[in-house]
């Protein structure tokens, strides 16, 4: 209380008090707090990067943190920069504004950095004096023996072919995924002391294991036996299937020879894959026969238009039936039913074609898994696994195409991660527990006011006579100041990116800003629950929660 | 295609163009209030109301004139909300020199501050003068007319809430049509305040030819800060005219302040315009047009627009938006993103 002087005005006779001794936060009912929601890219990536953060450190110039943090999750950033189907972008909120962050091509911006600047991984973890066994070295097995290697378990990797990579080599083809690129990350990862054995086709896990005094292993072996459809013909020779071809591609200096005319049966990846890559090797005409409409087709509608740009051609609702004693291949027209299934017209049509190329999918080769007692398999002739990734059998466990999954890069890459984590608890006799999930950070909890326009940036493309004659890379990366820019719009949905809002907009002065990055705090003092900090928080940084009394 | 970096238009400071602060900009770019050195010339504890927006444009605007005087200012405060709930004897939140006279006479002993400094030879001290809309537009308005007319070097800073909040609610002549106070009720043929009344201060500013008038919004503190900074760098006599929402007389949520004034100005109904010498200067384009409704809406002072017959009001109120935008060109591309 004040001191009194008596012998003064009464309108002066108190000494001057500051308002600070009235603590208005005893007004509210509700408490602003801030909190880390999940932004809805890092929900979408099956790897489970952390995309907003190393968007955040991208965007401040610190590549190598940014690579970094792709890293904890991701092995592969230049590789997936390229070949991820990037679902992130998908879910990315800047779309409620102009477009999607691009996220993939800062990715590979990142990862082509760290290969042209030799930056490396380091094993932080003490040896555990476990040893793990991976089979096979596609994605899964690579990002599996990465996140191993980093716990510090001793990881050693069988692989049946004479390079490593799988489908990575075996199937993306080299004018979408270079193979320097490929060979560079996989050397990284090797680099940390993996060990490799090439040509080694696993045939027996247990003796395997046994033999090389393994405590675990993780079996990825993809999915590479190429479906058939019985299509009669006077010469089988004819016939070859898509994965056959694009392995070739890789495996042998000659390239297969398709003829003048190509025609591809399927709607996949794969089937857009084989007919791009026959137009690079001078097939004049390349048609894909697909039986449903082009709506329909599995693969991606942009994938689906570059083709088409480099003249493929698509002929849908069409089955093949036979290749006739001419040569000549028997088509059938189809229709939707009503259910929106292709159903035979019993209309005819011939194509006059060299070759054809089967794109019909792929089966897991279980034979010899099978035989392990408890595995399981599942519907569609895949693994089963628990969600540890353990097949029934203990300390086997399994990702990637062979299991029941979407069947991409990243899903195999994330199928690693999760893996490696149950193995490493499992080898010390625990379970693993994935932390809770934050609540999701969608479009409303954002205030887009804030945000200036600022139109993505597209990668420049090879021309379309290079991409017809040459296997080069057909997307270019960003440079560095594309890549800034655009790692800039990010909106950091979620997640506090100290743009001094909620201190600037408080009546109350109640929020204290700590400096540069310690973020903020609120001074609950003063604070009366207003929610204008809330309200105004442009990425979803602040909840108010009911006080309780 | 193919040089992208010859094609691309960099702008580099896109996330948070808008916030206060922007992390990837100098320090002398981001805002006052994004400082952790602004001076705080309201400091907590007082007792406005939860989201009051007089409070939050008054240490706007009187952080922003201590940065530009470097702290060499005293501010002379009519009568009312602002006067209130920051001084109730014998506490302050000023953390600045701080005068209180009358409800109707901030302008007179501004300008007699001013002239107590000028005959000292301290004329590096300047002199804010600031009321609320009533103490502006009505009671202070001949003291006012008269310190631009003698161009006496003063700051006028008017918190237009518009309506006479601090005895409970009641019109003035800064009170928009139809608003619902409690002298302007609801009832009637012509519900609330009625059409063809009221005066529009910054005009009748610019019409005295001082050297600087202008208006701003509690929901653009770049564009708050600016115009402050502008007018404490003129001598002679200025007046800035802040919209400040009112939580408690408009009826809206605490939460909403800002977002309300930000609609104000995208419907057109508050255009952010300055003026030199009565000459229209410039404005701030808007960014996201929105019907007056949706500004509206959210105030239970409008409530009864959207009940039968409210609709030719509606009309009424989107007409004077429009007259706005076409008068300030509103509408027009804006030239670059403002930082
Ligand atoms: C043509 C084509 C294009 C594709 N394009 C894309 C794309 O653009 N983006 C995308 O995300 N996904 C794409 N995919 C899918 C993607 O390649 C796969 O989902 C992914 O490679 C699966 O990884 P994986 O590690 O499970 O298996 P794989 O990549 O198939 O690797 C398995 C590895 O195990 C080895 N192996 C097999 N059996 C044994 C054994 N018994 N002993 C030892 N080693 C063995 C194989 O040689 C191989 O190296 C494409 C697939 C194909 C076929
Ligand atoms: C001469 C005189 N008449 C009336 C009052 C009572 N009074 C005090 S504040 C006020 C209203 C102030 O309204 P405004 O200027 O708009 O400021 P606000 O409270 O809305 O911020 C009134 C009528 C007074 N103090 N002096
Ligand atoms: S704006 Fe940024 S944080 Fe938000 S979803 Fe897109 S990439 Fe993720
Ligand atoms: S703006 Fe200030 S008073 Fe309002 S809830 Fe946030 S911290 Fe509390
Ligand atoms: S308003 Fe800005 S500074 Fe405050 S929490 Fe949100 S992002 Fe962080
Ligand atoms: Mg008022």
């Amino acid at each position: 209380m004040s001191k009194q002087h008596p012998d003064v005005p009464f309108a002066i006779t108190l000494d001057i008090g500051s308002s600070l001794a009235n603590r208005t936060g005893n007004w509210r009912t509700e408490r602003p707090v801030y909190l880390d929601r999940l932004p809805p890219c890092n929900n979408a990536c099956p790897a489970g990067e952390n995309i907003q953060a190393w968007l955040g450190q991208a965007e401040e110039g610190d590549y190598e943190a940014a690579w970094r943090e792709v890293m904890r999750n991701n092995p592969l950033p230049a590789i997936m920069g390229r070949a991820c189907y990037h679902p992130c972008e998908g879910a990315c909120n800047r779309s409620a504004l102009d477009e999607v962050i691009n996220i993939h091509a800062v990715e590979r911006f990142l990862g082509d950095q760290a290969i042209e600047k030799n930056w490396g991984p380091a094993v932080e973890a003490a040896p555990s004096g476990k040893k793990v066994l991976v089979i096979g070295a596609g994605p899964s097995g690579l990002s599996a023996a990465f996140h191993l290697r980093c716990q510090g378990h001793t990881v050693t990797i069988h692989e049946a072919g004479p390079v490593p990579g799988g489908m990575m080599r075996f199937g993306i083809p080299a004018y979408r995924l270079p193979r320097d690129i490929v060979q560079a990350e996989i050397d990284r990862i090797l680099a940390m002391g993996v060990a490799l054995e090439l040509n080694h086709t696993v045939e027996d896990i247990q003796t395997e294991m046994k033999n090389g005094g393994f405590d675990a292993c993780f079996l990825a072996i993809g999915a590479h036996l190429a479906k058939r459809v019985d299509i009669p013909t006077p010469d089988a020779g004819k016939i070859l299937d898509a994965i056959g071809l694009l392995r070739e591609m890789e495996t042998s200096d000659n390239p297969p020879l398709l003829g003048r005319r190509v025609v591809v049966y399927g709607g996949g990846n794969t089937a857009i894959d084989a007919a791009r890559t026959a137009k690079r090797l001078g097939a004049e005409q390349a048609i894909i026969v697909y039986r449903r409409t082009r709506e329909m087709m599995p693969a991606h509608d942009f994938e689906v238009d570059e083709a088409l740009a480099e003249g493929v051609i698509l002929n849908w609702l069409t089955t093949i039936k036979e290749i006739d004693d001419s040569g000549s291949f028997v088509v059938e027209k189809m229709v939707l039913n009503d259910e929106g299934w292709p159903e035979p017209t019993g209309e005819f049509d011939t194509i006059e074609a060299d070759s054809l190329v089967l794109a019909l999918g792929q089966n897991v080769d279980t034979g010899f898994i099978a035989k392990v007692p408890g595995v399981e398999i599942a519907k569609d002739g895949v693994i089963q696994v628990g969600p540890d990734m353990m097949t029934g059998f203990e300390g086997l466990f399994a990702g990637g195409d062979m299991v029941p999954s979407e069947r991409t890069v990243t899903v195999a890459v994330g199928h690693g991660k999760k893996a490696a984590r149950h193995i490493d608890a499992w080898l010390r006799g625990e379970r693993y527990e994935h932390p809770p999930r934050h609540e999701l950070a969608d479009t409303d909890k954002l205030n887009t006011w804030y945000y200036a326009d600022a139109p993505k940036t597209v990668q420049p493309e090879l021309d379309v006579i290079r991409r017809q004659t040459s296997f080069d890379e057909v997307h270019h990366g960003l440079d560095e100041t594309n890549a800034l820019y655009e790692a800039r719009r990010c909106l950091s949905c979620g997640n506090c990116f100290e743009c001094d809002n909620c201190y600037g907009v408080c009546p109350d002065n109640a929020v204290i800003k700590l400096g540069p990055g310690k973020r903020f705090e609120f001074n609950y003092d003063y604070c009366k629950g207003c929610g204008i900090c809330a309200a105004e928080c442009p990425c979803g940084a602040i909840e108010m929660i009911p006080e309780t009394v | 295609m193919s040089d992208m970096t010859a094609e691309q238009k960099v702008k580099f400071y896109q996330k948070g163009t808008f916030t206060a602060g922007n992390r990837l900009v100098d320090q002398a770019r981001r805002s006052v209030q994004a400082s952790m050195e602004r001076s705080n010339a309201i400091t907590s504890g007082h007792r406005a109301c939860q989201g009051c927006g007089e409070a939050l444009g008054a240490r706007y605007a009187l952080d922003a004139a201590m940065r530009a005087t470097e702290g060499q200012l005293i501010a002379v405060n009519a009568t009312g909300c602002l006067e209130v709930f920051t001084t109730p004897y014998p506490e302050t939140s000023w953390q600045v020199p701080w005068i209180h006279s009358l409800f109707g006479n901030a302008a007179a002993v501004a300008s007699g501050v001013a002239a107590a400094m000028r005959v000292k030879g301290r004329e590096q001290v300047r002199v804010v003068a600031q009321g609320g809309d009533g103490g502006t537009t009505d009671i202070g308005f001949g003291c006012l007319s008269g310190m631009f007319e003698r161009n006496d070097d003063v700051l006028y800073i008017c918190y237009d809430n518009e309506a006479y909040m601090n005895t409970g609610v009641q019109r003035s002549s800064a009170t928009p049509p139809t608003a619902r106070t409690a002298t302007t009720p609801a009832v009637g043929p012509e519900p609330g305040n009625v059409f063809g009344t009221g005066k529009n201060l910054p005009l009748i500013a610019m019409a005295h030819n001082i050297p600087y008038v202008a208006t701003a919004s509690v929901a653009n503190l770049h564009d708050l800060e600016r115009k402050v900074e502008k007018a404490v760098a003129i001598r002679g006599a200025r007046y800035i005219h802040i919209f400040v929402p009112c939580p408690l007389g408009w009826g809206s949520a605490s939460h909403d302040t800002i977002r309300i004034a930000r609609l104000a100005s995208e419907c057109g109904l508050f255009p952010l315009f300055e003026a030199e010498h009565g000459e229209v200067t410039g404005s701030i384009p808007i960014r996201r047009k929105v019907p007056v409704e949706e500004y509206l809406r959210p105030q239970k002072r409008f409530a009864h627009l959207f009940k039968d017959g409210g609709g030719e009001r509606i009309a009424r109120l989107q007409r004077m938006a429009d007259a706005n935008i076409k008068r300030f060109d509103l509408l027009r591309e804006a030239e670059e993103a403002p930082l």
